[in-house]
């Protein structure tokens, strides 16, 4: 099990998310999208606190968040490189700027570096094809990648920020 | 203030036609002279584009420079500036127009603002270095209705879009929005709704192409007290945001649709399944559910009548088998989005066993135009089984990548050549793919085909959601492949053997292929498992993913051969088929590639040409950079 | 034409079915065997799994673009199907060469081994070659908990345990994780059943088609025992065993084999053979009297008296009860499970008695169940770190180490179990299935409360297969309502009432496995026919009818024991060997 202990402020706030969608556990998804934004992740003890609110083995519930990929079980870093695999980012070479992160990360997807920096994702089309291939750095689009970028954009970053 | 009646609609669309109107005229007429304060133009209004793709390129801080500027030179109660959906032409984004000339800036920098308001608005003179150039004629067209791009769209699904301000349902209303709705529940029973929509000719736009029409007739004809409407807004289909950009640019007219189905089929129950992705069209559809209720266009006794409708967002959460009806019923539910059986279909049984009427939000927002124009319009547009119009969204190696919406049977030469503005950088065509990851490459050969459901099909691809990718001589189509198929295998819900282990079985053979480790036995079991999971597959996921590897082996069957028998890949994209060598003829000796090769792989005495060793390079490309005289390369 | 008969035709033969029958049944009325992997439906009880997933079953059918799962597709007038096309054919060949890609090539060593049906389908089909061999496989841990075993590298994925666990069970101890080719069944963040809420009910294990979940084998322990020259090795063998292990030896399902197990038992090497229903007719002199006491407590006006009582001699149930209803511990009976009562019995009267010390003395059961495993290692039942139980083997393992000892078992003599703790009535036979247990507590209960000698002892109402049952007895004037639930997500349901205070039982049985013991995971695996568990019913009222004694309270041996040694049901004695006490498990 996580080590993360629960304060009791961050359970009464499981139960305020879990009571606004009238403990239903058909809202599961919605409570799991609130949870994890109040939370940053969904370590294990969180997921079992849902399920006891909602009535449902804790089973279901980790079904459910490691079926989507738009859950985590493990924190993320400060900041969140996303680089586009959408169809017209990869035949922009969108590959090659993914190789090019993880290679100047040291990470693979869904990983995020030792010192907590940086996480590495990929995802699907944002609607900014014209920008074609796109990274984005805590929502920020950078367009036009080319592999050899990729190191600017990163250097960019005010890690401490 | 709530409407109540026919009059009470009439009286704000009648409101906010003043607004809209200049807009409107400017839609039909060509912009003749060009506007400005000085030359004694009343109004203008500044259009910047508020899609996805130009947001991302500063044009809130358009935007708002402009709007600075309009107040220091005091000129606000003449100008305004909205902001609209995405206009289309995304690739030249971020896009500003001023109406009523209609002028067409790309490209546009937020520092570039003053510059708009001082030479245009008030000095009534175009800002020629803004203005889009024709690559062919290489002049500028500064009327976006005289730009190739545009010339060949018809905008029905798109009508609002990069036109009105997303968030007024009024301009909305002003469009003529709502009207629809209360003819049906004024003047029409849901039979007749039916009918309509079903002489419109109208098919669902999320992939499969079912007939609306008979669609809401089942789920009428489905005995229950409890219905739901469901709009599919999961757009899986990565390397697309037609959806997106409906959402963002024009949400009402999604509500509206559903409302009108609403009554249809007897639901009082309205759900949008969004992408969570995509925050700033959850955004705009709450904005507009919010404002249709303080209208009484949702809730309770719309439009004075008994009629009562509500529509709820539910968001996914990241998994494209979601897209999948059944899957998106499960996901509703809080449940894993694991496909189930059909039947029973959604009609009969849908969410919370419910009969449930699930369409898309391209269909969404066909519905009310229908209404307003009449079936017989709609289906003026398009072939004899496909009626109306297509959004796509056309991206790739092609020159003008945007939004776009075509009468169905435009021929795929036609979206590229003439809307797409061809191939990027002079590069030669190879192919186009359409249908996303379930859809398939078309070749040359196809590109006078039309596109429609039936064509599509038939050439072995598909229509899909409107996912439309140009590749160019430097994709290799076996990567392609691979692509989709390894999205698929990242997709699949697991639940079937066939596409869990099938799938994935197919990509190691694709994987071991790009290797350069493949033999021609693997092209037929690519085949034979193709065919198979194709065959057993619970769901339209796997019952679609081996398309792409299908439609690449049809149809470029010769580089398959190329990369098992020869090892040779003739985009140069697979690095177990290509080699850093260095032409002798080039090198100085300098030396400065031994220096840098990690792995010292490179030896030559200096001022003698270098050779590397092949054993050993491990394919960095940093030689590459390091030689000046351009003596290594990768063949 | 009939009116509500449909009308099609299977490889090329017309044939006529209900309404709403599956292809795979209309196929099975004119023997064709379409092969299945992940459908099961035990129909008269709440299995049914379709998950349509493992696509083995698929059919063409004339007309539509792909293939059909005939497990679930239903048949329309004027079908065409063919089950045997090339098509078809190929397509399964494929499907199954997919399976076998992901599947480890332990059958030499696997328990499932002889009785599974992933091998038997690849025997029919003849898959000598694994053309995706080489490809990616699923690894994970095997778990080896005190009851099951789990294996997932064998999974298919058929979501049966699923379908057990959650909508059957209610338990959702285990279900679905990941996604994908990683989709695997697991309980919550892939931890171990030690860490769920697992009752060990093995209904999964019952329903496994594979050996991916299977029971902790305790055959080598016993080996051992056995050989142990300074150990007396004695057995009990619990009611459903009986009727339920012929099957592993070709009889048909159903066949009372009593007398051969008991000589077989011999044969192994145990010391003394001994009877679990024995402490079955103690457990009714236990549990009845306390349904009386608190029955009568009430009637006098206690308010406070927990009712309706529960039984509690399943071992899985309690398990259920201590982690979903930590708040109503009060309510079931105190009384230990037969299993339980026999080994404290036995490791101190008849130990005593017979002058064997505790340490010296292996107690070893052979159950239907794979919750008495877990069972026997509970605190409550150790005296100084020494178990009442030493441990249980299931009706298969016992088959198993039957035929591996070379024991030709049809032709065995019968022969008698050894006394005291051989001797039983009619009424803890039939504790072996649903019902059985408030049927036995009735007979005896009737003669305690009204004085009166029961004449009509088979109580029809509450028999049967309906998950849920009840009826009204009338004890001279009194009318005792009583319930019967199976399966535990039937007994939710009744924990619920009981908890809205809505039920207006006095005493409800509860069998964590549909059916009872007679369909407990640890008994012949009946592969989806649900005929077999019928049959082993029949076979359990027939045991009960062909008994001499029919009601507890007559065993002599009980009532000797009762003289000789514990005093009265619910005495100081009692209290201390034949009764317990619960503890919550909620976490
Ligand atoms: C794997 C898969 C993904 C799909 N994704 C989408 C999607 O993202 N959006 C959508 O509208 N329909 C999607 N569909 C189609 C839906 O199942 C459904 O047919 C559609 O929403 C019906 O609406 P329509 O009749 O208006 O097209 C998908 C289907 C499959 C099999
Ligand atoms: S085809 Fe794929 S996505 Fe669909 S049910 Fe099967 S495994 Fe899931
Ligand atoms: S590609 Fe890299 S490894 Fe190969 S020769 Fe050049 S520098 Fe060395
Ligand atoms: S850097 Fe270029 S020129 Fe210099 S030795 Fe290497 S290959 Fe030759
Ligand atoms: S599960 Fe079945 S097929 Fe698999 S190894 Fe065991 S016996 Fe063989
Ligand atoms: S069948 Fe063949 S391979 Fe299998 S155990 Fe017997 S001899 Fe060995
Ligand atoms: S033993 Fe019973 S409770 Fe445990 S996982 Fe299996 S079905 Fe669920
Ligand atoms: S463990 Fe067994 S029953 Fe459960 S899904 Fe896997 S194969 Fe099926
Ligand atoms: S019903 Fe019988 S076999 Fe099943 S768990 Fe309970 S005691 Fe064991
Ligand atoms: S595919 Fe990357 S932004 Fe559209
Ligand atoms: S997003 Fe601005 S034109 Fe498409
Ligand atoms: S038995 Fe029909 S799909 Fe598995």
């Amino acid at each position: 099990m996580d080590n993360m202990k629960l304060s009791c402020t961050a359970a009464a706030k499981i139960d305020e998310i879990c009571e606004e969608h009238g403990n239903d556990a058909g809202e599961l998804i919605n409570i799991l999208h609130e949870t994890q934004k109040t939370f940053g992740y969904l370590p294990h003890e969180v997921q079992v606190l849902v399920a006891k609110k909602l009535g449902i083995p804790v089973n279901r519930v980790n079904g459910v968040v490691s079926f989507y990929t738009f859950f985590t079980e493990k924190p993320k870093g400060k900041h969140i490189v996303s680089v586009c695999l959408g169809t017209a980012c990869y035949v922009r070479g969108a590959e090659k700027v993914l190789d090019e992160a993880k290679k100047v990360l040291g990470i693979e997807v869904g990983q995020t570096t030792p010192d907590g920096i940086f996480s590495l994702d990929s995802l699907r089309c944002v609607g900014a094809c014209g920008l074609a291939p796109v990274v984005l750095v805590d929502g920020k689009v950078f367009g036009n990648v080319e592999p050899k970028n990729v190191s600017r954009i990163l250097e960019s970053i005010d890690p401490t920020a | 203030m709530k409407i109540a009646s026919l009059q009470d609609l009439e009286k704000i669309r009648v409101e906010a036609l003043s607004s809209l109107k200049l807009r409107e005229e400017s839609l039909r007429e060509s912009g003749g002279e060009t506007c400005g304060l000085a030359k004694g133009t009343e109004h203008i209004q500044i259009l910047t584009c508020g899609g996805t793709g130009c947001k991302v390129s500063d044009s809130p801080k358009i935007a708002e420079n402009l709007q600075k500027c309009l107040e220091e030179f005091g000129i606000t109660d003449k100008v305004e500036v909205i902001t609209t959906g995405c206009i289309g032409f995304c690739e030249k984004g971020p896009i500003v127009k001023i109406i009523p000339d209609n002028t067409f800036y790309t490209k546009v920098k937020p520092e570039d603002a003053t510059e708009i308001v001082k030479e245009h608005i008030l000095g009534g003179r175009r800002v020629e270095r803004l203005l889009y150039v024709d690559p062919q004629t290489r002049e500028t067209v500064s009327d976006s209705k005289n730009m190739n791009f545009y010339r060949k769209q018809v905008r029905i699904a798109l009508r609002n879009c990069g036109l009105i301000d997303y968030e007024s349902i009024r301009e909305y209303i002003a469009r003529d929005g709502y009207t629809a709705l209360a003819d049906c529940l004024l003047h029409k029973t849901p039979e007749e709704v039916i009918d309509i929509v079903k002489r419109s000719g109208l098919r669902g736009r999320g992939g499969a192409g079912f007939p609306t029409g008979n669609k809401w007739e089942f789920a009428r004809k489905s005995q229950s007290d409890i219905k739901y409407v469901v709009c599919n807004a999961d757009e899986g289909d990565p390397g697309a945001f037609m959806d997106c950009s409906l959402m963002e640019g024009d949400p009402n007219s999604i509500v509206e649709g559903m409302t009108i189905c609403g009554y249809a089929i007897g639901a009082k129950h309205g759900l949008i399944y969004v992408r969570a992705e995509y925050p700033l069209a959850i955004h705009r559809l709450q904005i507009a559910i919010k404002q249709a209720h303080e209208l009484g266009l949702l809730g309770k006794d719309i439009l004075g009548t008994s009629f009562e409708f509500d529509i709820t967002i539910r968001y996914g959460a990241g998994a494209f088998v979601c897209g999948e009806e059944t899957a998106l019923i499960q996901s509703m539910e809080g449940k894993r989005g694991e496909p189930t059986l059909k039947p029973p279909f959604p009609a009969v049984q849908g969410y919370k066993k419910y009969p449930t009427n699930v369409n898309n939000v391209e269909t969404w927002a066909n519905i009310p135009i229908i209404f307003q124009k009449g079936p017989e319009w709609f289906a003026s547009f398009g072939t004899e089984k496909s009626k109306g119009t297509k959004v796509f969204t056309l991206a790739g190696k092609i020159n003008n990548v945007g939004l776009i919406e075509v009468p169905m049977g435009t021929t795929l030469r036609e979206v590229i050549y003439e809307i797409g503005g061809g191939i990027k950088g002079g590069k030669a065509f190879k192919a186009v793919q359409t249908g996303g990851p379930s859809g398939g490459c078309l070749t040359k050969k196809h590109l006078d085909i039309p596109v429609d459901y039936e064509s599509l099909t038939a050439a072995g691809s598909m229509m899909g959601s409107g996912g439309m990718i140009v590749m160019d001589e430097d994709n290799c189509m076996v990567q392609v492949a691979r692509f989709y198929l390894g999205y698929m295998v990242h997709e699949s819900c697991g639940k079937c053997v066939p596409c869990r282990i099938g799938n994935k079985r197919m990509l190691e053979i694709l994987d071991k292929i790009v290797d350069g480790k493949g033999t021609l036995e693997d092209l037929d079991q690519l085949e034979n498992l193709a065919t198979v999971i194709k065959d057993t597959a619970l769901c339209g996921l796997g019952q679609t993913s081996p398309n792409p590897v299908l439609s690449t082996l049809a149809n470029f069957r010769d580089e398959y051969i190329e990369h098992v028998v020869d090892k040779k890949c003739r985009a140069k994209q697979c690095m177990s088929m290509l080699s850093y060598t260095i032409n002798p003829e080039n090198c100085i000796g300098c030396h400065l590639c031994v220096k840098n090769c990690p792995v010292d792989a490179i030896s030559g005495e200096v001022k003698k040409p270098h050779v590397i060793d092949q054993s050993k390079c491990i394919k960095c490309g940093i030689c590459v950079s390091n030689c000046r005289l351009h003596a290594i390369s990768l063949k | 034409m009939e009116q509500n008969k449909i009308n099609l035709t299977i490889d090329n033969r017309p044939i006529s079915v209900n309404k709403g029958t599956t292809l795979l049944d209309a196929a099975k009325t004119h023997g064709i065997e379409i092969p299945t992997l992940c459908h099961i439906n035990l129909e008269g009880t709440c299995v049914d799994n379709h998950p349509t997933s493992c696509r083995m079953c698929v059919v063409e059918v004339a007309g539509r673009r792909n293939l059909a799962p005939a497990c679930a597709t239903i048949c329309t007038e004027g079908m065409e199907v063919h089950t045997n096309s090339i098509r078809v054919l190929k397509a399964r060949r494929t499907v199954l060469e997919l399976i076998l890609s992901n599947h480890p090539s332990d059958c030499l060593i696997c328990p499932k081994s002889g009785d599974c049906d992933l091998q038997e389908l690849a025997q029919k089909l003849k898959i000598h070659e694994t053309p995706f061999a080489g490809g990616e496989r699923s690894k994970y841990e095997i778990e080896n908990s005190v009851s099951i075993v789990r294996d997932m590298n064998k999974c298919i994925l058929c979501r049966r345990c699923e379908t057990m666990c959650n909508d059957v069970q209610t338990v959702g101890a285990i279900g679905a994780i990941n996604r994908g080719f990683g989709t695997t069944i697991a309980p919550a963040f892939g931890l171990k059943l030690s860490d769920s809420e697992c009752t060990y009910c093995g209904q999964c294990v019952a329903v496994c088609p594979v050996g991916a979940l299977t029971e902790r084998d305790n055959s080598g322990r016993l080996i051992d025992d056995l050989f142990d020259p300074n150990k007396i090795v004695i057995v009990q063998t619990a009611p459903a065993v009986r009727v339920a292990i012929g099957e592993e030896f070709g009889y048909p399902a159903g066949t009372i084999v009593t007398g051969k197990l008991v000589t077989a038992l011999k044969q192994l090497g145990f010391d003394y053979v001994f009877d679990t229903d024995f402490a079955a007719d103690l457990t009714i002199m236990e549990e009845g009297s306390e349904l009386l006491d608190r029955l009568t407590r009430f009637l006098d006006g206690d308010k406070t008296v927990p009712l309706p009582i529960l039984t509690s001699c399943c071992p899985a149930w309690v398990n259920f009860f201590e982690h979903q209803f930590p708040d109503m511990l009060d309510i079931p009976s105190t009384a230990r499970s037969p299993q339980q009562m026999f080994g404290a019995i036995a490791k101190n009267y008849w130990a005593e008695k017979m002058g064997i010390p505790r340490e010296k003395l292996v107690v070893v059961s052979i159950m239907p169940c794979l919750a008495k495993k877990y069972e026997c290692g509970r605190d409550e039942f150790k005296v100084n770190g020494n178990p009442d139980v030493d441990y249980s083997l299931s009706t298969r393992e016992l088959a198993a180490f039957i035929k591996q000892a070379n024991i030709n078992f049809e032709a065995l003599e019968d022969s008698e179990f050894d006394a005291p703790l051989g001797a039983s009535t009619g009424a803890a036979v039939i504790f072996g299935t649903t019902g059985g247990v408030m049927e036995a507590a009735l007979r005896t209960a009737y003669e305690f409360y009204t004085g009166k000698t029961l004449e009509k002892v088979d109580f029809h109402a509450i028999r049967g297969f309906d998950g849920i049952r009840h009826a009204t007895i009338d004890l001279n004037g009194f009318e005792l309502k009583v319930g019967i639930a199976h399966g535990l997500g039937n007994a939710r349901l009744m924990l619920e009432d009981i908890r809205d205070g809505k039920s207006e039982y006095h005493a409800i049985e509860i069998m964590a496995c549909p059916g009872g013991c007679i369909g407990g995971g640890g008994q012949p695996l009946h592969h989806g026919n649900v005929e077999i568990l019928n049959a082993r019913q029949r076979a359990v009222y027939e045991g009960d009818k062909s008994m001499p004694l029919r009601k507890s309270h007559e065993n002599p041996y009980i009532q000797k024991l009762y003289e000789e040694y514990l005093g009265k049901p619910l005495g100081e004695k009692s209290h201390m060997l034949l009764h317990t006490h619960y503890f919550s498990k909620s976490k």
